[in-house]
């Protein structure tokens, strides 16, 4: 990837960074939780596009660091007591890292498709794990997690819930999302992206400049890990509740679905394609008993026709046009 | 003064003795050529060396120290790089980054997350000097695999070069390109490494350019060392033009 000077890009993500922000004011409160729903994907496809749009790694298993998120936040809730969201935030990342780092640790030795069925076999672990202990996680019933204060302020009492999620809660997720966005753009311009991009081209060669591969790997696998958990504890508070499901390997293929919707081999196409797909299955299950075919029809047509994605797609045909004027 | 030694290096593929009980040396300050014919095993020597390969047998010693069991990262980091016979590149990164991301590695700051590549004026201003003396700085924002096979070529060696190694292994910097442009190739590598005062060891195939350009000439033939001596010591050599005529011509 030939990178874009960050002018360039700013040129496009302020104006939209802003209308994020009036959009509260514009659209009905269900838009803007829906919305809500779409960033926190957004993040975990961001983290998930870390090891394979650059790393050149297909993860089967975020479903495991998602979920991890979750359920740090509603352990915190069940065995602390505690309603911050900041300490939700904390939690989550910390179940999700240990996660991420145990799995790495053997994840990293493997690439392609060893790779892929190695995360999708561990998830499936946590998934299962979650039945078999459900003293501690509720089991298929789940663990509810309450509202949540907001750096110190709590809902206002008789405040309704979906007015407080589309708008206090809201800014709290964009405002963490475009951070988000912001420290994985500098990640993968940083010298460290370039090695992961390396080792995505050519392993053997990323070795012999210096490049530990393994080393490597397993740091991008982190730092995956900690945007997928970070995803999984912003979600939980808007569910209201936690389930084995967002643990169960098809919410890892929703999460590649995503990605791939919207453009691996661009920074913006997994964020588009988070929200996107939101909106996709939200309507397709509103309007359709038939949505799983859908998204798969969808899938396919992808895969055939547009394998760059949205993001991608687009930003050729508007090089096309620019080269045509 | 001997750069690198190795004693009895042996590698065995099944029943293949690719390298056989093979002493080398290098020297430091020279050009050594390395040639022999298809499958003598002057690959599987740079591999056993380089770290890519770990040798059945025998040791191999830099600059006094026993690196035979080392990883390669640890080999890079005593002073040992190379290149590829095959070209192996960062395709889709640009032919800068793939320069930079040399000169990253070589300052340890590839563990930096949180600093922008580009802002690296430094890095930046020293990947440019390496395209421009290999003559690819116009290419220096086109993805590697945009480039010309002639240019991968040049472009590997500089990958290798940009690490400031003591001792180069370049494994034939010109195979697979047209013999029209071989020489210039071979020119630009040679006094780069020269003006450099990089050890260097080339493989190569081409008799002319081997005579022209290298201080010593170390023939290989079935996994062994069969010959070993200056340029006018191998041409006179019965045994080497023997060997060798079968496949050069
Ligand atoms: N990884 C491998 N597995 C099995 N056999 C191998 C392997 N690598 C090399 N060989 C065999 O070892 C022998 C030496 O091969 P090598 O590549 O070292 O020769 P070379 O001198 O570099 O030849 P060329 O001039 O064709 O590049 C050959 O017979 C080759 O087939
Ligand atoms: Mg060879």
């Amino acid at each position: 990837m030939i990178p874009v000077p960050p002018r360039r890009v700013l040129v496009y993500t302020i104006p939209i960074a802003l209308l994020l922000f009036v959009l509260p004011f514009v659209v009905a409160p269900y838009q803007v939780a829906l919305l809500t729903y779409g960033l926190t994907f957004a993040i975990a496809a961001l983290g998930f596009n870390l090891l394979l749009g650059y790393t050149g790694l297909l993860s089967f298993g975020h479903s495991a660091y998602f979920g991890m998120g979750a359920y740090g936040v509603a352990f915190i809730v069940k065995y602390f007591k505690i309603s911050s969201m900041e300490a939700f935030i904390l939690g989550g990342i910390v179940a999700a890292t240990a996660v991420a780092a145990l799995f790495g640790f053997v994840c990293v030795r493997y690439t392609r498709i060893f790779f892929g069925i190695l995360t999708l076999a561990l998830s499936q672990v946590i998934w299962s794990l979650a039945f078999k202990f459900f003293w501690v996680t509720g089991g298929t019933d789940g663990l509810r997690v309450p509202t949540p204060s907001l750096l110190g302020v709590g809902m206002a009492p008789g405040q309704d819930k979906m007015a407080f999620l589309a708008h206090r809660y809201y800014y709290y997720v964009l405002v963490i999302f475009l951070v988000g966005v912001a420290v994985m753009w500098v990640i993968v311009h940083s010298p460290f992206g370039k090695a992961l991009q390396a080792i995505r081209d050519n392993e053997t060669r990323a070795e012999f400049v210096g490049v530990q591969v393994r080393r490597y790997r397993y740091m991008a696998f982190l730092v995956s890990g900690v945007y997928t958990g970070l995803a999984g504890a912003l979600w939980v508070p808007l569910n209201g509740l936690t389930t084995p499901d967002i643990l169960h390997w098809t919410f890892s293929g929703k999460i590649v679905f995503f990605t791939v919707l919207g453009g691996f081999q661009t920074f913006f196409g997994p964020i588009i394609g988070a929200v996107v797909f939101n909106y996709l299955e939200t309507y397709a299950v509103g309007h359709t008993v038939y949505w799983q075919l859908v998204l798969g029809v969808v899938l396919v047509f992808l895969v055939l026709a547009l394998p760059g994605g949205i993001v991608g797609t687009a930003g050729r045909v508007l090089d096309r046009l620019r080269k045509a004027a | 003064m001997s750069l690198l030694s190795t004693k009895a290096l042996v590698k065995y593929f099944g029943d293949t003795h690719a390298v056989d009980r093979v002493d080398f040396t290098v020297t430091q300050g020279e050009l050594l050529a390395l040639i022999g014919s298809n499958g003598a095993g002057k690959t599987t020597l740079v591999n056993l060396i380089s770290g890519l390969l770990r040798a059945d047998s025998g040791q191999i010693h830099f600059q006094g120290t026993d690196v035979t069991h080392q990883s390669i990262h640890e080999r890079i980091a005593e002073g040992i790089a190379r290149s590829f016979q095959l070209v192996n590149l960062f395709d889709q990164l640009s032919t800068l980054d793939n320069i930079a991301l040399s000169i990253f590695s070589r300052e340890g700051k590839t563990r930096r997350l949180f600093a922008l590549a580009d802002h690296d004026s430094a890095v930046q201003d020293e990947a440019m000097a390496v395209l421009r003396q290999f003559g690819l700085e116009g290419k220096a924002r086109m993805v590697a695999g945009g480039l010309s096979q002639g240019e991968r070529k040049l472009l590997d060696v500089a990958v290798a070069y940009a690490l400031r190694p003591k001792l180069l292994f370049l494994d034939e910097p010109t195979s697979g390109v047209s013999t029209r442009e071989k020489a210039p190739i071979m020119d630009i590598i040679t006094s780069i490494v020269r003006s450099g005062r990089i050890t260097a060891v080339i493989i190569e195939h081409d008799m002319d350019v081997v005579f022209k350009y290298s201080d010593r000439i170390v023939v290989m033939h079935e996994g062994a060392v069969l010959a070993d001596g200056t340029p006018d010591q191998i041409r006179t050599n019965d045994q080497v033009a023997m060997t060798l005529l079968g496949t050069h011509v």
